[in-house]
């Protein structure tokens, strides 16, 4: 009873505010204080998703499968290069500054040459979004191996555990609250590369969806589009929160969070 | 059981060597619970991570049933200060991955962890996660833990030092009613002249900066130690002599 009470409490204030924005945003196409053909108002978004549900539904699938793959294949990846880089020092002081000095690249950037280099297939729209997400798990995680509890790491060693013992039972499981933070980041991210893999090759998925529609002078579809996005990215969030909090179970709980 | 043969070691920081251990001989025979004492600084938690191996001597030997340990790691049965649990493992599974990392099998480990549990009245805690249990309780798991292990010689680092007074005795007097009953060999650090008396069968009094071993004492109270231990006047006359030795020796 309590707890639901608090849940509400958390949850009525941003909705409130939603709310909020949706009427002053339906008010202002009303009163034609922009061009109805430039945004168009919420509800008529809203009859638009109605309407092509089953086309939107499509795309949808296709951009999820997309993202899903990049963002799986991206988690292996940063996770894998994070646990090589803790077991061989050298190579983390040869690439940590690197990978730092990689990100400066604004990855986006790359998707063209991506195409150009492997054509407008699947394979270089699920490198991108790996690409993309390697790496705020790699550091998140690799920053979460270096915090290790100095009692514990120190207990460890005195009764004579091996390097992987140490790593599987201690460096791991208090890495994982960090891996988190950075599997939440790269959620968005993925979302948000996948879309702009698509308007590379605007076959199928949102992004092509989005394109095609701007192109053709539709702004309820591309509107369309973009709440879906912004829901499929919160949902996808949702998610990797939900798999954290089913795997982390030994901390107290916090209360309303 | 466990002799240190002539133990030395000195650090070097900013450029300078300072000594903190200097030809210490230490031996702890087979189920006896020897006491190291001295004042803070004297070098007590290096030489347990001399014996642990995670440190390298500068000379000296370290033996263990006859074989040579100096720099080798897991040997030993090791409880902390702090009871260095794992957060994320049942009280279970945390004295199960001691008796896994010293060799025994998961399932085997499990199975004794769980009858330990039962033996010493704390199988309620069983399944639950550190967090939940008091500091006293922390330490009986980090001692039960330590006594399962399959390493012969157990070390003792301080391990009630962070306790309440009342606490403190209360772990005291159930660590021997345990231990009488599973004798091991035992190193036990400690600050506390009491807790030095009360629990162990020998005394090795250190000196500080660095530290050389200044007196043995043979502690005569036969065992089972009775509760009111500290009341005998045997007891409160050895307890001045360690307390004056360290007076002199340790403050410099």
């Amino acid at each position: 009873m309590d707890s639901k009470k608090r849940l509400w409490s958390s949850v009525w204030p941003p909705a409130l505010m939603l709310l909020l924005i949706f009427i002053i945003w339906e008010l202002i196409v009303r009163f034609e204080l922009v061009y109805s053909w430039l945004i168009p108002s919420p509800i008529d978004v809203g009859k638009e998703m109605i309407k092509g549900w089953s086309r939107l539904m499509e795309h949808w699938l296709a951009t999820m499968q997309l993202t899903l793959l990049g963002f799986v294949g991206g988690s292996l990846f940063g996770i894998a290069l994070a646990m090589l880089l803790h077991f061989i020092p050298i190579a983390r002081r040869a690439m940590y500054p690197v990978l730092i000095l990689s990100q400066n690249i604004p990855v986006i950037v790359i998707a063209p040459i991506l195409t150009m280099l492997l054509g407008f297939g699947m394979m270089p729209k699920v490198l991108l979004i790996v690409l993309v997400c390697f790496f705020p798990i790699c550091i998140a995680m690799l920053g979460g191996l270096a915090q290790v509890d100095y009692s514990l790491n120190n207990y460890m060693s005195m009764i004579g555990s091996s390097k992987w013992q140490t790593f599987i039972h201690l460096e791991l499981p208090s890495a994982l609250s960090n891996l988190f933070s950075g599997l939440k980041i790269a959620a968005s991210y993925s979302v948000l590369s996948a879309v702009v893999a698509e308007w590379l090759s605007p076959k199928v998925g949102l992004g092509g969806y989005m394109i095609l529609s701007s192109r053709g002078y539709m702004p309820e579809r591309v509107f369309a589009a973009v709440l879906l996005i912004v829901m499929t990215s919160l949902l996808l969030f949702w998610l990797v929160t939900l798999v954290e909090t089913l795997c982390i179970r030994w901390r107290p709980r916090k209360e309303a969070s | 059981m466990l002799e240190l043969k002539g133990v030395s070691k000195s650090f070097v920081s900013k450029g300078e060597r300072h000594e903190v251990l200097r030809d210490i001989n230490i031996t702890v025979n087979d189920g006896e619970f020897v006491s190291i004492i001295g004042p803070s600084g004297s070098g007590k938690t290096t030489l347990f991570q001399l014996i642990g191996g995670l440190n390298e001597l500068d000379s000296g030997e370290i033996w263990l049933d006859g074989n040579q340990i100096s720099g080798e790691r897991g040997h030993i049965a090791y409880m902390p200060q702090q009871a260095s649990l794992l957060p994320w493992y049942s009280v279970k599974r945390n004295i199960a991955l001691a008796l896994q990392i010293s060799g025994a099998n998961k399932k085997e480990a499990l199975q004794q962890a769980e009858q330990w549990l039962e033996r010493v009245g704390l199988a309620a805690y069983g399944d639950a996660y550190p967090y939940k249990l008091s500091g006293g309780m922390s330490q009986r798991v980090s001692f039960l833990r330590a006594l399962l292990s399959s390493q012969q010689l157990m070390l003792l680092d301080e391990p009630f030092g962070a306790l309440d007074a009342l606490t403190r005795l209360h772990m005291q007097q159930w660590l021997l009613s345990i231990w009488e009953h599973n004798r091991r060999s035992v190193l036990l650090v400690t600050h506390s002249i009491d807790e030095a008396l009360m629990l162990s069968d020998r005394i090795i009094v250190l000196s500080s900066h660095p530290a050389t071993v200044i007196q043995e004492i043979v502690v005569p109270f036969t065992r089972p130690r009775s509760d009111d231990l500290w009341s005998t006047s045997q007891f409160n006359e050895l307890k001045q002599l360690i307390y004056a030795q360290l007076q002199d020796k340790g403050a410099g």
